[in-house]
Order: structure tokens, then C-alpha cells, then sequence
């Protein structure tokens, strides 16, 4: 025991562990310094700006930075009746602030965000405030507008006191919190992102299958073709690869259209009558077919590799011991590719549930995604702290997909390549 | 059980891959039941090619190959019961070693019980009792080969088909395993059939050899009499050590005739030679050559050392023997033949019936 305590000294009399740290130091900072610039690149292009959008998508300080006094004076009402004299005035002395800086338009903005018929009554105020006599100002800001003696009207500016929210989240999922702090759906008729993401789901994921139904016999067919063969068709899987996504969604327009080829060709062979064409562009069809065509090589390529490194005496050996081709296929080739089936279905799936351009040009109303909602918000409405909030709904939906995966097949049994 | 003589049977089979070129000519081939027959040639002989055909992965493009009297060509390869052993073991990296073997079972719909006890039955003829539970990545080379051969047997097949199934072991596995496929086939009896490229495998193991060679059966002969008596030249050489000199029949009478070389004559066995002026290739085993012989042999010649290499049990000395730089003799090491030196002129003698005259090449 005492023998195997006892330090061990190099040949110099330096303590071995201390040698060898010393010895492998160099190397550390060498192989640090190798990944340093993707590890900086990483951290600029990936972490900061999913930071950013988390932030944004939970801030809610603008309100309460251009309201300091009224938010203070407020502390002490209970929101049940109309809030007393202090809370009136100071919101007259914020709100001249705010005329003085030209901002008032952005808090009628926001607050019209929080309850609508803000807009309005804002623009009002900001006229009459101009001849406000000194004093009083509970009964002058009242007499602006009936609004302004409506308690639900100063609830609403009290609800955006706190400097974060989660608002925005209950918004993509069609809800919101009320008056009363409950949190509730919103009107039937005003649920659009709720089926918003079951589309995206159902289109992802039949996407999915629909790719993996066609790429499992290609696949198939590359790894066991003889090599003349087998590269001819590698070059079909992969041109459209090469292809611009942009020129691939184009062409599936001219093809889909309904003057196009392959309405044509429908009413050439007398599937559909002339007048009487199928619309396959600007609904779900569109999405279907042309994101199908565009992520079949992510399906294509995992699974080929998978299936490349099973020896064709595996199919001959369960053939030979007796198992019908169908047994000798089901019980010993297609086990051995579900390491590249799961990780072409992760693949196509994560690609699909965030797919933005085709959709957006041949999915029509009916066959938008909640991308395109996104952008949506980004270019339109400007509201960017509600795309960053469905960016990140998204962001945590493919995780915990990943998650659901790494639990019941395990993400050590994917294989890319 | 009266073993059959042709319980495999190849009736004029010619394959084909490409319509040009054919890989199997014309092949006659009978199997009897119960026999260890091995298929020998070099690479591209076309035995893998039988092999597969009697497996069903490949087609005959002519002629019909018979399975215990019966045509099997239109029987697809999981009908005919036929129990094989790949080159690389292809055991399913996925199943277990019980799962493995629970396969052909299984899929013949045998109940549990009965087919547990065959599993054992398998893996104990191959000593691997305790390993049911393993997957084949964690077994070594030869257990996963003998996990391969308890496999084609475990649902009794009469016959198995070995493709080159020791190719991938090192050398001192590959001697065991010989011995020990040996005696699982005289042990349970079933027909076997082996393709291989090593001979001394061949040699150990079967009771029938057939050497292919350029899509034909060269000779179908067991391992001593393939050895003793190659019938041509091709057989001659594969097999084996091989003196040879080449020469044309100058006399030819009852079992004995006289070969014309360049410079002197010898007298041979004529195998393959009818008549004078034909060309001929005499071969002789080195072991069948003696120094200093006796004068009852009918050739003796002198012959230079040119060179002498240390192989322990023996000799093996390199001679410059009529006209031929290239005679071997292996001479045991023993004390009464130290006066082996290099450029030593010694005295080489052997039978006629030794050399046996074959066709020319």
C-alpha cells in the first residue's frame, strides 16, 4: 500500500504529476486556441442572438420606463375602482414628458397592444392636455374621453408594470390573460397560431413519412446497385441538392399550377376535365409535394450510409437459414437500418417543422407554416418580441422532440454517415 | 440408411454472368451423402460460383443441379434447407448468439422447448455453452465463426455449404478449427460442402477434393490420390511441391516411357501420353527424389547445389538439375547427409513410376 502512496519522481526528481501537466499544458492551449475561433464564431452568431431573442421576447420594460411616476403612484391601488387623484397626475406629468420627446405615439402603440382603444384616446389627450388648468387633473383626464373613466382602461396600463412578461407566449398559443389575471383562450374566431402549429406538426410530419417512404427503397437501391449504376443515380439524389432552393420551389410552381404541366398532362390522359383543373399550388398539396421533393436527400443520405455498411451475406445467410425474402428483409436488414431511419426522420422532421421559403411561396393561405408566421411579424407588424417569442416556442418544441428521440430510440444509435 | 452416391448432383451445368464469358463449363459433378467434398482452385475457378448455384443465390445458366433427386433450380434459397457458413460469419449484428441460432428455428415454426434444446445441442458442439447471451460483436474471430457453423446446423439441414469460412481466422485458429468442422462432420454426419483456396486445408479436411480450374473440374479425386497422382499438370503444380521438366516422348511401351530433354533422357510414367513425339511435362514430387540412390532406380543424374535453406525438420536444397535451375529436394536432417554443400556435385536418383509424364502446358 504504502509503495503505491508514495510519489513518483521523474528522472529529474520532479513529481510525475506535475510533470506531465506541465508537459500536456502546451497542448491544451494549442488545441484551445484551434477551436477558439468557432467557439468566439458560436457564441456571436448562435448564443447571443438566442439570448437576445429570449430576452426580447420576455421585455416589457418600454411601458414601464415611459410611465416611472404613474407605475409608483400605483403601487398602492388595488385596481378594484378607479384609481384616486395621485395616480392621475402623475400620469399627466409622465405623459407631457413623453409629449416633450415626441414618444406618446409609441405608448399609445403599446398600450393598444395590451387593450384596444388606446390608440384613440391617447391621440385625444395629447390635444386637450395642452389646456389643462394646474389641479385636479382626475376629473380634467376623465372629461377627455368616457374611456378614461373606465376602470378596465387603468387596469390594463397596470398590467404592464411588471419590466418582464410572458405575454407574448400566451399569445402564440391563442390565449391571454384577462382583466382579472385569469389566464383564457382567446375568441374562437381570433384562434389563428393554434392551428397555426398543428398544420406545421402535420405537415412535418407527414413530410416525414412521405420522405421516408420514398427514400428508403432509393437508398436501397444506391447501396446495392453495382457501382456504374449506383453513382448515375447517387448524381439524380443530389443534383437538386446543388440546386437552388429558390429555383427548385419556382420550377414546383410551374409544374403545380393550374395551367401547368402536370395539369396538362392530367387532362391529356383524361384524369380531369379542362375546365375543371386540379389546384395543387398556394394550398397544403403545394407544401406537401414540394417540401417532400426538397428534404428527400436528408432522408436519402443517412439512410444510404446506414444501409452502404450492411453486408448483402446478411440477407443471403437469413435466406439461406429459411426466412422468406420478406422475413430475411424484416428481421434482419431493417433492424439494421433504424440507426439511419431515425436519424434521416430527425433530420427531415427538425428541417420541416422550421421550413420557410417553399411554404411561403407554394403553401398559399391553407398552407403556411408558423414560419411564416414569424416573418410574418418580423417584416409586417413589427412585433418582434412576439416572432422572438414564437421563435424560441418553436426553438424548445424541436428540443424537446430531440429529447422524446434520445428517449426511445436513443441518440447515440443515430448514424449520419 | 443406404447413403446415396449422387444425393448432390451437377448435370451439365454452364454458368454465365455476362453472356460472353463462362465462369462454370459444363460441370458434372455427384456428391454422395454423408461426404466431406471440399472445391479447390485458385480465385475466379468458378467454385464459389457451384457453391452459390447449390446455395440458390445464383442461377444455373444451363443444365439442372439435383438435391437428393430432386431439380432444385426453381426452388427459391429458403426452401431448399440448405445449411451455409459464409466467408465473413455473417452472424445478425443485432441478435444475440440464441437469437442467432433461434432464427432458422423460428422461422420453422418449431415450438420453444424443443428448439432451446437444439440451441444447446448447436453451441455445445462447438463448446460455446454460456455465450447464448452474448451479441456476436463481443465474441472473437473464431468463436463468431464457430457461432456461424452451430447455426447452419442447429436445424439439421443434410447438407451444408462452407464458403471459404476460415479465410478471415489466423493461422493457428484456422489448424484448429479444420480439426474441429472435422469432427463435427463425423461426428453428426451431414453432407458437406467446402470451398476453399488453401490447399492444405483441403488436404486435412475432406474425403473428396474436386480442383477447379478455369470453370472445370481438373480432378475429383480424394486428398492422397491428389496428391500421389495429379492427373495433368494444372493439378500438378496447385497441389503441393512440383519438380518439373519438360520434354517430348521419345519411346513409349506397357507403363514405362522415355522423355527426350533438352540435353539427356529420363524415363517416366506416361499418364497422359499416347504415342512418340508428343510433348510432355514430367512431374516429380520433391520427397520422391533421393540422394544418393540405389542402382535399382531407373534414373539416376547428377545434378550442382545451388542453393541449400534450413527449415529445421529438413532441408531444402535447390539443384541444377538437367537443364532445370529450379529442382527442389527436401532432404531430413540427419547426420549421414552433412555433405549437403553449396556448389557440392551429389547424385540424384528416383523411380520412373514416380514421374509421371503429363500433358505438356
Amino acid at each position: 500500500m504504502s509503495s503505491e502512496n508514495k510519489q513518483i519522481l521523474t528522472t529529474d526528481g520532479i513529481p510525475l504529476e506535475v510533470s506531465l501537466k506541465k508537459a500536456e499544458k502546451k497542448n491544451k492551449i494549442k488545441a484551445f486556441l484551434l477551436v477558439a475561433p468557432l467557439l468566439l464564431f458560436i457564441i456571436i452568431t448562435y448564443v447571443f442572438p438566442i439570448g437576445d431573442m429570449l430576452m426580447r421576447s420576455v421585455d416589457d420594460k418600454m411601458v414601464t420606463e415611459m410611465l416611472p411616476k404613474t407605475y409608483k403612484s400605483m403601487e398602492t391601488w388595488d385596481g378594484q375602482e378607479l384609481p384616486p387623484e395621485e395616480v392621475f397626475e402623475a400620469f399627466y406629468f409622465d405623459f407631457q414628458k413623453l409629449i416633450e420627446e415626441e414618444r406618446e405615439g409609441k405608448l399609445s402603440t403599446q398600450l393598444n397592444y395590451t387593450k384596444n382603444g388606446f390608440k384613440s384616446i391617447i391621440k385625444k389627450l395629447r390635444r386637450k392636455s395642452k389646456s389643462f388648468e394646474e389641479g385636479n387633473y382626475k376629473e380634467q383626464i376623465m372629461a377627455v374621453h368616457k374611456r378614461w373613466a373606465d376602470v378596465e382602461y387603468w387596469r390594463a396600463i397596470k398590467r404592464r408594470a411588471p419590466a418582464y412578461t410572458y405575454q407574448k407566449y400566451l399569445k402564440g398559443m391563442d390565449m391571454y390573460e384577462n382583466e382579472k389575471g385569469k389566464i383564457v383562450n382567446v375568441a374562437e374566431d381570433r384562434r389563428v397560431h393554434r392551428i397555426l402549429w398543428l398544420r406545421t406538426l402535420e405537415i412535418a410530419f407527414f413530410v416525414t413519412v412521405f420522405c421516408f417512404l420514398m427514400a428508403y427503397p432509393i437508398a436501397h437501391l444506391l447501396a446495392t446497385l453495382p457501382m456504374k449504376y449506383s453513382n448515375l443515380l447517387m448524381i439524380c439524389v443530389l443534383l437538386p441538392f446543388w440546386t437552388s432552393l429558390l429555383v427548385r420551389t419556382a420550377s414546383w410552381m410551374i409544374l403545380l399550377q393550374q395551367q401547368g404541366i402536370v395539369n396538362d398532362f392530367f387532362v391529356m390522359i383524361g384524369l380531369v376535365s379542362d375546365d375543371n383543373r386540379i389546384e395543387m399550388m398556394f394550398n397544403k398539396t403545394g407544401s406537401y409535394v414540394a417540401m417532400t421533393q426538397i428534404l428527400l436527400p436528408f432522408m436519402v443520405l443517412p439512410l444510404y450510409s446506414v444501409m452502404k455498411t450492411i453486408s448483402p451475406s446478411l440477407m443471403r445467410a437469413g435466406k439461406s437459414l429459411g426466412g422468406t425474402p420478406f422475413i430475411a428483409f424484416w428481421k434482419v436488414y431493417f433492424p439494421l437500418t433504424i440507426p439511419g431511419i431515425g436519424a434521416g426522420c430527425l433530420l427531415v422532421f427538425i428541417l420541416a417543422i422550421g421550413y420557410y421559403i417553399t411554404p411561403a411561396l407554394v403553401g398559399g393561405a391553407s398552407g403556411t407554416l408558423i414560419s411564416n408566421q414569424i416573418a410574418f411579424h418580423m417584416k409586417s407588424t413589427l412585433d418582434w418580441s412576439f416572432a422572438s417569442a414564437m421563435g424560441l416556442m418553436l426553438l424548445s418544441g424541436v428540443l424537446v422532440i430531440y429529447w422524446l428521440y434520445n428517449k426511445l430510440v436513443g441518440i447515440d444509435n443515430i448514424k449520419l454517415g | 440408411m443406404a447413403s446415396k452416391n449422387d444425393f448432390v448432383k451437377f448435370d451439365k451445368v454452364d454458368k454465365s454472368y455476362d453472356g460472353k464469358i463462362l465462369v462454370v463449363k459444363d460441370l458434372k459433378l455427384d456428391i454422395a451423402e454423408g461426404e466431406f467434398i471440399t472445391m479447390l482452385g485458385p480465385s475466379g475457378s468458378g467454385k464459389t460460383t457451384c457453391l452459390m448455384m447449390l446455395a440458390g443465390f445464383e442461377t444455373p445458366t444451363n443444365g439442372e443441379i439435383y438435391l437428393d433427386g430432386n431439380a432444385i433450380s426453381s426452388i427459391p434459397p429458403h426452401k431448399r434447407g440448405i445449411g451455409m457458413v459464409f466467408q465473413n460469419y455473417a452472424l445478425f449484428p443485432h441478435m444475440t448468439v440464441y437469437e442467432n441460432l433461434a432464427f432458422p428455428l423460428r422461422v420453422r415454426k418449431i415450438p420453444k422447448d424443443e428448439a432451446d434444446k437444439k440451441i444447446d445441442k448447436a453451441l455445445s458442439m462447438v463448446s460455446l455453452q454460456g455465450f447464448a447471451a452474448r451479441m456476436p460483436g463481443q465474441l472473437s474471430g473464431g468463436q463468431q465463426q464457430r457461432v456461424a457453423v452451430a447455426r447452419s446446423l442447429v436445424f439439421d439441414p443434410q447438407l451444408v455449404l462452407m464458403d471459404e469460412p476460415l479465410g478471415a481466422l489466423d493461422k493457428n485458429l484456422r489448424e484448429s478449427m479444420q480439426y474441429e468442422i472435422k469432427h463435427i462432420h463425423e461426428s453428426i454426419g451431414v453432407t458437406v460442402v467446402y470451398v476453399t483456396h488453401d490447399q492444405s486445408e483441403a488436404l486435412t479436411m475432406s474425403n473428396r477434393i474436386a480442383v477447379f480450374n478455369d470453370g472445370k473440374v481438373q480432378q475429383l479425386s480424394s486428398p492422397d490420390e491428389l496428391y500421389e497422382k495429379p492427373v495433368n499438370s494444372f493439378v500438378a503444380e496447385f497441389i503441393g511441391e512440383n519438380n518439373t521438366f519438360v520434354g517430348e516422348v521419345s519411346d513409349i511401351s506397357e507403363g514405362k516411357c522415355k522423355v527426350k530433354l533438352a540435353n539427356a533422357e529420363i524415363f517416366a510414367n506416361p499418364i497422359s501420353v499416347k504415342g512418340k513425339g508428343e510433348k510432355t511435362t514430367v512431374s516429380l514430387r520433391p520427397e520422391r527424389a533421393l540422394i544418393n540412390p540405389s542402382d535399382k532406380m531407373d534414373n539416376i543424374h547428377n545434378g550442382k547445389i545451388e542453393e541449400v535453406i534450413y527449415h529445421g525438420d529438413h532441408t531444402r536444397v535447390r539443384i541444377n538439375l538437367l537443364g532445370n535451375p529450379e529442382f527442389i529436394l527436401k532432404i531430413p536432417n540427419s547426420s549421414s547427409n552433412l555433405d549437403i554443400k553449396l556448389g557440392n556435385e551429389i547424385k540424384i536418383g528416383w523411380n520412373s513410376d514416380d514421374a509421371r509424364a503429363l500433358d505438356p502446358k
